[in-house]
Order: C-alpha cells, then structure tokens, then sequence
C-alpha cells in the first residue's frame, strides 16, 4: 500500500480481505449523487419531525392548536396583530412563518406537529406490513412442507395471499376505514393489514432458497433450536430485499394516508398529519394558496426522497444491478 | 391446453368463493351497521330499526345473509340498501362511463412509456436518461389530488377547458360535434391525469427491461453484423424486452375499479369506483360486496389472460 507503482491496487486487492457484501453496497451507495441527496434530505426531514415533536409537544415554542380569529389566513411571514391578541396568543417571534389556516393556526406549527404523525403512521404501517409478511412467508418457506389436514402449509398460507391480493388495496382500506371509527392507530393498522403481501412472496422465497444453504444445514448438525435458525440465521439473511420493499413502502403508505384525508377518511381533527392538512387546504386554494403548495410539496419531497432513497438501496444491494449501473 | 383452462379456471372459482366469504365476513364484522348511518334522524324510531333490520334479513345468522347475497346475484335479484335498486343494472351503467376513462389513460400511458423508457435505456446515463429519471419518480412521489388540482387550475385558467363531470351542463341538444368535442376535453384532463402515474412506471419499467436486453450477446452481435442501430434496438432488442410486458396487461383489468376512485372524484366522473366510494359512505353492503367480487373476478380473469397471453408469445412456455 505504500508504494506508488502501478501494482500496488492490485496487490492490495490481492492481499486484503474480500470486501464484505455489505460494505459494498455502502461504497456504492454513496456513490450514487441522486441517492446520497435524497438520503440527506431525508435525514433532515426525520429531524424536523423528531423536533417538530419536541417544540410542538414537550417544550411549546410553536403551538399547533392556538385558535386566532383575527389572523383568518394571513399569508407566509407576515406579523401577528399584536395589538388584538393576548400575549399567550402571540406565535413565536410575532411571525406566522408559513401563513396561518383558516381558523389562524400557525402553518408552520403544524407542519411540525404533523411531520411527526405522518412519519410515525408511514413507518409504523409498514412495520406492521413487515411483521405480517415476515411471519407468514417465514412459516410457508420454513414449514411450507408441513401438512394441515390435506393442505400443505405453503398452499394455505400462499392461496390465502393470493385472496388478499384480489381485493383492489385502495377499496379495501376505504371500505375497512369508513366502517372502523377514524383513529390514527386505525389508518395505520389497516395499511399495514392490507399491504405484507409482497413482503411475504419476498421471504417466501427467499427463505425456500436459503434453506438449503450449507450453512442452514451445519446450524441444523450443531443442533441449533429451529425458532433460533429462524431468526438468528435465516431473517436476517432474508432482510436485504425486505428492507428496500419496506423504504418504498413507506412512501407509499404516506401517500395513501394523504388520499383517505383527501375522502374524509384520514387521521381527523385536531392531530394534523401532512396529508390533512393538504385536504382541508384545497378549498381555500384560491384565498389561501399557501395552505395546499406548502403541505403538497413537503409531502413531495419526502415521499421522493423515500423512493430515491429505497431504488438506491435496490441497485447497491443487487450486484446484478451494479454491475449494470457502473 | 384444454385441460390447464378447466383445471385453473375451476381454481379460480374456488378462489372466488373465499374471496366472497372473507368479503362478506370483514363487512359485517366491522362495526358500522347500516340502520346506524344517519343516527341523528329524529323520526329513525327503535321500531323502525328493527324493520330495517329484518326487511334487509340483517337480523339473521351471517352464513343466512351470505346465502342471500348469492342467490340474488345469480338470479339478478340483489337491491342495494339505499334506494332499493338493483344492483346489477346499477353497475352496469357506471361500468360503461368508466370504460372510456380507462381506456384512454391505459391508451396514453402505454403509447408514451415505451418510447420514453427505450430512449432512456438507449442513452443510458445521459441528461435525458437522468432528468426522466427524476421525473418519474417526482409523478410518482407526488399526491395525486395535489397535482389534479393545480393542472385543473391551470387548464381553466389558461385553455378555458371544460374538465368536470362527464359533459357540459346544457349541451344535450347541441349539434353532435360540439357534444363530441365537449365530450372529449372532459375525458382528455382525467384520463391523461390518470395516465400520468402509470406512465412513470411503466416507463421505468420499460428502461430497466431494455438496459437488460441491450446487454445481451445476441444485441452484439446484431451490431457486430453491422446491422443499423434502428434495426438493432427495435428489431433485436425490443421485442425480446417485450416479453414481461404481455403478462403486465392482465394486472390492468381490476384497475377499472380500485384505481380510478380519487380521479373519479375530484373530476366528479360517474364510473365504478365514485360508484363504490358512495356505497361505502351509505354503509350499502350488497353494492360493496358486488363491486368486491366483480373486482376480484376482474383481477382473476387479468391473471388467466396473461397466462394464455404468455404461451401464446413465448413458445418456450408449455400450459400444462
């Protein structure tokens, strides 16, 4: 490594380990310029909300739930009427940094507070999605063989994702939404009940094939207990494509929770997540313009920056794709 | 041949009648019955509950209320809770308005993606490859309604277009030109709205496809023999990268119903899935569950017709 001829590289390579699979997608990851803004855009965004939570919640600098009738609308950065309100009333500064709603909440405030519920409902239904298709594409792939009366496992578990996968998703979540009482943990347990399906084909698969990897086979001769080779050994291996299905999946779900909003089914009043206030904001699209561009674009952004970032992770962690992409 | 047809579709039937079971069960076990939807009604007496209840057999055991659902189906009988219409002919109306709609935006999105995704995937890594990339991924990050609002503002303000509902309030006894023209600038904003996602997709799709292809040892040769570059990219590479594409019909047919309810009601379109959003609102469990299993038909007959499509295309592929 310390000479500069023009073997060294090559030597290196030689006398190094192999570089881990992992460490791999990381270098090529951070290559990707389009991939590495977005996940940097991202980063930010989980910090807004994670102090959108703390200002708006713990230590209140900016309250999302002030009523002022007097300021109705008032657009991005202008002053508070000082004059007419009562100094408990007054935001933060005297400004209304992103305009006030219709009823004068600071904008800006519940962005804030809504970053947080629109993070938490994205990433908790797909967690929830997760764990379903985990679970039931672990059992078909792991115990797929095992007979339940005249049916094997596999059959069962996999005809009945194949049910799940005729009900057109949207109606279903409509339908199941409009008869639950609205709730956030409602529109979260219902997107993530009707999205495990692709993760579950996932780990079906992918646990059908690593199963009889050798390494499978000497965790078996060491007798290792079968729920540990499941979870010590096989999810893990199984979590590459999961893990870049889930990124995606959160955008997706984000996207989802702002259409049941848009039809009256979303997390209701006074929680604010992104994609109510969007909703409420269109009828004011002409007066108050700035109550639709600036939730419409944060939506946008975020979920962009989740699908960058998810179709990254996909060609860095695929080596067929690299090989492609380079 | 023969005999794969029969054995699938016998499958599938079985198929559909879980479906309908599981259907009928997440509706009636989910709170929300259908006497409960306008509660605030003063003159809604406990009397009148009951009737409603017993006239709709919502009083009777689940697997009784499932019997009845079917056999009104098949004997065409089913009326739906709200007005006591039938629910077939119903359908049938909204199924022919949302027919154009999806047509025209399954028309554009697949006559726009495959040229733009061959372009990306033959100028791989260039400013055009680069900016559809971004593209496509902003359409499909972006809410939808977020978008069909500001391009209907834009539409009114600048074209002075029509762009909701299905026709011109008064023009009925217009000339038929003009209705034709009304007509077709009220489809034109949705349907190429609609598209608008899907073509991102798709086109992404298509790029990824072809990029494969374009790789192979046969594209090289190809360009080896000196064959022109058209030939090479239409002739060799794309209908190879063609092959996954056929099955993709198939997944298009259940999108009649599931996809089409935000665009359906911000242009206030009368076609299936506004049909299903109203049925849901009116707690109208023999509408819900019809359009359920009408999807879930549609999504089944999708899966077959790729299937056949596949063995027709690719002899390499035996139906047994």
């Amino acid at each position: 490594m310390t000479s500069a001829s023009p073997t060294a590289p090559l030597e290196a390579e030689l006398l190094d380990e192999p570089e881990s699979p992992l460490r791999q997608a990381v270098r090529h990851f951070r290559r990707d310029r389009l991939s590495m803004a977005a996940f940097w855009v991202l980063g930010v965004q989980l910090l807004l909300a994670l102090l959108g939570k703390f200002f708006t919640s713990g230590w209140v600098l900016f309250d999302p739930s002030t009523v002022r009738l007097v300021d109705k609308l008032r657009p991005p950065l202008s002053a508070a009427s000082t004059e007419l309100l009562r100094a408990d009333q007054l935001p933060t500064f005297g400004l209304y940094l992103l305009g006030t709603d219709e009823l004068g909440r600071c904008v800006f405030a519940r962005m804030l507070q809504g970053a947080f519920v629109s993070l938490s409902i994205g990433i908790l239904a797909v967690s929830i999605s997760v764990t379903i298709g985990i679970l039931l594409g672990g059992l078909a792939g792991y115990y797929g063989q095992r007979k339940l009366l005249f049916l094997s496992v596999d059959t069962l578990i996999m005809r009945f994702t194949d049910v799940v996968l005729c009900f057109p998703t949207f109606f279903l979540i409509l339908t199941v939404v409009a008869l639950l009482p609205p709730s956030i943990f409602n529109v979260m347990i219902v997107i993530g009940a009707t999205s495990w399906m692709g993760t579950a084909r996932f780990v079906r698969a992918e646990f059908l094939a690593q199963r009889e990897q050798d390494y499978v086979v000497a965790a078996h001769a060491l007798g290792l207990s079968e729920l540990r080779i499941i979870f010590r050994h096989l999810v893990p291996n199984a979590m590459a494509p999961v893990f870049v299905s889930a990124t995606i999946d959160v955008a997706v779900a984000i996207l989802t929770e702002s259409a049941l909003s848009f039809l009256g089914f979303g997390v209701q009043p006074p929680d604010a997540t992104w994609g109510n206030i969007l909703a409420d904001g269109r009828v004011y699209i002409f007066d108050a313009p700035w109550l639709f561009a600036v939730p419409g674009a944060a939506i946008l952004t975020l979920v962009l920056a989740f699908n960058l970032v998810g179709e990254g992770l996909r060609e860095a962690m695929s080596p067929k794709l690299r090989l492609r992409a380079s | 041949m023969w005999r794969f047809l029969v054995r699938t579709v016998l499958q599938r039937c079985v198929l559909l009648f879980f479906i309908s079971v599981i259907s009928h069960m997440v509706i009636h076990l989910a709170p929300g019955a259908p006497t409960e939807v306008d509660p605030m009604n003063p003159r809604m007496k406990a009397a009148d509950v009951v009737k409603i209840r017993k006239a709709f057999h919502l009083d009777e055991p689940l697997h009784q209320q499932y019997f009845h659902w079917a056999r009104d189906l098949v004997t065409g009988e089913l009326r739906s809770f709200k007005d006591g219409a039938p629910v077939l002919p119903r359908i049938w109306e909204r199924f022919l308005n949302s027919v154009p709609l999806f047509l025209c935006s399954t028309l554009i999105t697949w006559t726009l993606s495959f040229p733009l995704g061959i372009r990306a995937a033959v100028k791989r890594g260039a400013v055009f490859d680069r900016s559809t990339t971004v593209i496509a991924y902003a359409l499909i990050s972006v809410p939808s309604f977020f978008l069909s609002y500001l391009v209907i503002l834009a539409v009114v303000r600048v074209f002075a277009l029509p762009v909701l509902g299905m026709h011109t309030f008064g023009t009925q006894h217009a000339a038929s030109w003009v209705r034709a023209m009304d007509g077709f600038w009220h489809l034109a904003v949705p349907s190429l709205l609609s598209a608008l996602a899907g073509i991102a997709i798709l086109s992404r799709y298509v790029r990824s496809q072809m990029v494969e292809v374009l790789g192979q040892d046969y594209v090289r040769t190809a360009r080896a023999k000196g064959l022109a570059e058209d030939n090479v990219v239409y002739g060799h590479a794309l209908r190879n990268a063609l092959l996954p594409f056929v099955t993709m019909f198939g997944f298009l047919l259940p999108g009649l119903i599931g996809g089409s309810v935000i665009f359906e009601d911000i242009f206030a379109w009368p076609g299936l899935g506004r049909l299903g959003y109203e049925a849901i609102l009116a707690r109208d469990f023999p509408m819900i569950l019809t359009l359920n299993f009408i999807a879930a038909v549609l999504t089944l007959l999708g899966v077959l017709v790729s299937d056949i499509l596949y063995a027709v295309v690719d002899p390499r592929i035996r139906l047994e």
